[in-house]
């Protein structure tokens, strides 16, 4: 059986794919002023959460996790895996049409596979039906079958 | 300059065992942390059947169920330890090799676990879009 998403579906998984890339962008900025971690100065993890840029990663994140657990309450998690993953390619778009930065060949292939994968998985069921919770019914497809 | 713009020093400094004991690491807390979730979150079914009632006061009801159950807890403690692995893992690793390393691992670790541990049925296309996914992250990365 193949189900339909409402279209609040497809809005939580647009949320999961921009929070998620745009909370990793902000955390790397945050952590790339805090500096190098080493075990011997681990209390600059501590010190990392004072960091405004940090502190807006952990808020968009916040909101990714909730928008990706919705997700996984009527989806699977293979369906939405791909989905996270194109939040690497907003990132590189952002970057070329906002940012105006070079995207190179190798980029815009990367983002023409991820896309594809996206495309493989949306055209596919988003959840796994599991009919081993009607043991009769299988017996009879089984048998039918042959 | 801080260390970590410098994109050679922090490779350089680090040990290419400690650099993948790291991104490892990083990837096993992600992917038990994510099935665990996703195993509490199938065990709920759908959220919008648990609100209970109109507005914002109606997401009570899914709250309360989601912290309340223990797989769920058990997977955020271990996605909690994920996000301190990773920010330890980016101050001593490229986050040009962290982040595709991690994600392509996970990705294709999560797949095989929801086979696994959830029984969802990860098909021919499911599998090539796992595929799809792992090359295009390391080409994005590139």
């Amino acid at each position: 059986m193949k189900h339909r998403l409402r279209p609040s579906q497809y809005a939580i998984l647009i949320a999961v794919m921009l929070t998620a890339s745009v909370g990793d962008t902000l955390l790397s900025h945050g952590m790339a002023q805090v500096g190098a971690v080493d075990p011997q100065h681990l209390h600059l993890l501590w010190q990392a959460l004072f960091n405004p840029f940090v502190v807006a990663g952990i808020v968009l994140l916040i909101g990714f996790f909730a928008c990706y657990m919705t997700a996984l309450s009527w989806a699977d998690l293979t369906f939405v895996m791909p989905a996270t993953a194109f939040g690497y390619v907003v990132v590189a778009l952002l970057s070329r049409f906002w940012l105006h930065e070079h995207l190179s060949l190798y980029r815009w292939a990367g983002i023409l596979l991820i896309v594809c994968a996206v495309g493989f998985v949306a055209g596919g069921p988003s959840r796994t039906e599991h009919p081993s919770s009607h043991p009769d019914l299988d017996l009879m497809d089984s048998g039918a079958g042959r | 300059m801080n260390p970590t713009l410098n994109p050679t020093a922090p490779a350089l400094a680090t040990s290419l065992l400690h650099t993948w004991t790291a991104i490892l690491t990083v990837a096993a807390l992600a992917i038990t942390g994510e099935v665990l979730i996703a195993a509490a979150m199938r065990r709920l079914g759908d959220l919008d059947h648990l609100r209970t009632g109109p507005g914002l006061r109606g997401y009570l009801g899914p709250i309360r169920a989601v912290l309340t159950s223990p797989l769920f807890l058990t997977g955020a403690l271990c996605m909690a330890l994920n996000f301190f692995a990773m920010l330890y893992t980016l101050s001593i690793v490229d986050l040009s090799l962290a982040a595709p390393a991690t994600a392509s691992l996970t990705f294709i670790g999560n797949a095989a676990a929801a086979k696994i541990f959830l029984h969802e049925n990860v098909d021919r296309r499911r599998w090539l879009a796992v595929l799809f996914v792992c090359v295009g992250v390391v080409l994005l990365a590139k």
